[in-house]
């Protein structure tokens, strides 16, 4: 059985159990994916910025509005979790910018993927051009409920 | 007594819904996708909208298993300020008028 990554303290802080590998993969992911924000244009973002409207000229509106902010609240999540991911404990905000941060880079990577409900990975192969970002996407999709399972 | 007090207070009653009703024209859809966690989907909705576990739990079943939930409502600018904050965690959402 594999040891819970995250636990929940009083007061709403979380204490951070990830051995160095991982919190060195996280630092990495991060760093990718703040990278492909800053130079926009990967058809993979496009999950991070969906459309609110149907209509056109609503729908800049709104992109005028809120594109921004949004971008610079995925940017500051991500550097929050590059910057802590060394820590043994998370205040509750630092660990709702980390569920961001974790959810937005498995959007990408999802998307990447092409992943759909029925992700089938009895039929996973280890050799296949794409194990690696599967991999990576499943010890996301892991960790990422481990932190829900604590934050709830 | 009674009853001529009661009368104009459901009549009151009626004209304040109709007002509220002309005030919240809009609908925010949460839209199901493959790679958002029902877990988490559920604490966003907590969080974001201050739904009880249940409730929250309610909606994201029906997101799951009907595509789509409609999560809030309101008048343009409250729409799309959920719209965004939804956004802001990574869910789909759109929004429509009612």
């Amino acid at each position: 059985m594999e040891e819970t990554r995250f636990r929940r303290m009083p007061g709403g802080r979380i204490e951070l159990r990830l051995p160095a590998h991982e919190r060195e993969l996280l630092v990495e992911l991060t760093a990718e994916l703040g990278t492909m924000l800053d130079e926009q244009g990967d058809p993979a973002l496009r999950r991070l910025f969906p459309a609110a409207h149907e209509d056109a000229e609503l729908e800049r509106e709104f992109r005028e509005l809120t594109h921004g902010q949004l971008r610079t609240g995925r940017e500051q999540a991500l550097q929050l979790l590059a910057d802590t991911a060394g820590r043994d404990e998370l205040s509750a905000e630092e660990a709702d910018a980390w569920l961001r941060a974790l959810n937005d880079a498995r959007l990408v990577l999802g998307t990447k993927l092409d992943v759909t409900d029925d992700l089938d990975w009895a039929s996973f192969d280890p050799e296949g051009p794409q194990a690696v970002e599967l991999s990576v996407y499943a010890y996301l999709s892991w960790l990422q409920e481990q932190l829900v399972e604590a934050a709830a | 007594m009674s009853t001529t007090l009661e009368a104009p207070a459901e009549v009151e009653i009626e004209e304040l819904e109709d007002v509220e009703e002309r005030d919240r024209p809009w609908v925010v859809i949460v839209w199901n996708d493959p790679i958002n966690l029902m877990s988490y989907v559920t604490l966003v909705f907590q969080k974001l909208f201050g739904y009880s576990h249940a409730h929250a739990t309610k909606l994201m079943l029906q997101v799951h298993y009907e595509g789509k939930s409609i999560v809030s409502s309101g008048n343009r600018e409250k729409a799309e300020l959920d719209v965004a904050r939804l956004h802001a965690y990574g869910l789909w959402a759109t929004m429509q008028r009612d």
